[in-house]
């Protein structure tokens, strides 16, 4: 065991306890926060394997974008301070039944199988090669989703905005002060 | 891999365990970062030398951002109409 199988535990455990607690926790808050701690070691685990590009994106897009989204909506939605409701026992034992079990019969598959293990694992890919390929028009080229993905984050954009417009509020009276 | 499976079954417990909509949006961004992680481990150990997974991984960081946004947009106008975002107080549009 040397040094960077040990980091990779490290960021495992990190990982999976933030994600743990996260679902676990009542206050919704923490949860948030927790969330936050498991993003960043799915960042650090992206950073193990190599590939700096996706780590980066991660940091931005999910920590920087996703989960300040979320805390705002935790904001605007929730009184603060407030503890979620107690979940009723019988729903809290059979989702979890049905998590061990769907757990349990994925990883027996997963052993099961043994994967042609490539005893040189990849170089982790450059930002050039990526843009490279994201941007080409030929075989194995990426244009195409790439371009469906901005007209979907347009669509997005704009049905976020049709939706949480305030519709025009009742006439108010004001009382002018005289 | 074993990091992947248990992290998607985590979001999937805590996607059935909370009735609360913001904790079940949490839940669905631990399942799709799980994913992208499978995808970016796949392709290190078993098809070295391409770079196509990185496509769908930063695919499916964009899907849920999209979708991130989405769901907020109709969280915040649910809670404006109905006060809470619990699940089982929204149930009008079932009958």
């Amino acid at each position: 065991m040397n040094g960077s199988t040990i980091i990779f535990y490290l960021l495992a455990a990190l990982t999976l306890v933030c994600g743990v607690l996260s679902v676990t926790t009542r206050m919704i808050f923490r949860a948030a926060i927790y969330l936050i701690f498991s993003l960043i070691g799915i960042a650090g685990i992206y950073l193990w394997l190599d590939y700096q590009f996706i780590a980066a994106v991660q940091v931005v897009v999910y920590v920087g974008g996703i989960v300040v989204l979320i805390i705002f909506s935790i904001f605007l939605t929730q009184q603060a301070g407030e503890l979620l409701p107690k979940q009723a026992n019988t729903r809290k034992i059979f989702s979890f039944l049905a998590v061990f079990c769907g757990f349990a019969l994925t990883m027996l598959q997963v052993f099961r199988y043994d994967f042609p293990l490539m005893e040189k694992a990849g170089q982790g890919p450059d930002v050039m090669e990526i843009g490279k390929q994201m941007l080409s028009v030929e075989k194995g080229g990426y244009a195409l989703p790439f371009e469906v993905i901005s007209i979907l984050l347009l669509a997005a954009m704009i049905g976020c905005i049709v939706i949480a417009i305030r519709h025009k509020p009742q006439p108010v009276i004001k009382e002018t002060s005289k | 891999m074993f990091i992947s499976t248990a992290l998607f079954f985590i979001g999937v417990l805590g996607f059935f365990t909370r009735r609360n909509l913001v904790t079940m949006l949490m839940s669905i961004e631990l399942i799709l970062n799980s994913v992208n992680i499978n995808f970016i481990a796949f392709n290190k150990y078993l098809w070295p030398g391409k770079i196509d997974a990185v496509f769908f991984a930063l695919f499916i960081i964009a899907i849920a951002a999209a979708e991130a946004a989405v769901a907020i947009a109709i969280i915040i106008n649910l809670y404006r109409s109905h006060q809470s975002i619990d699940v089982e107080q929204a149930a009008e549009m079932k009958y």
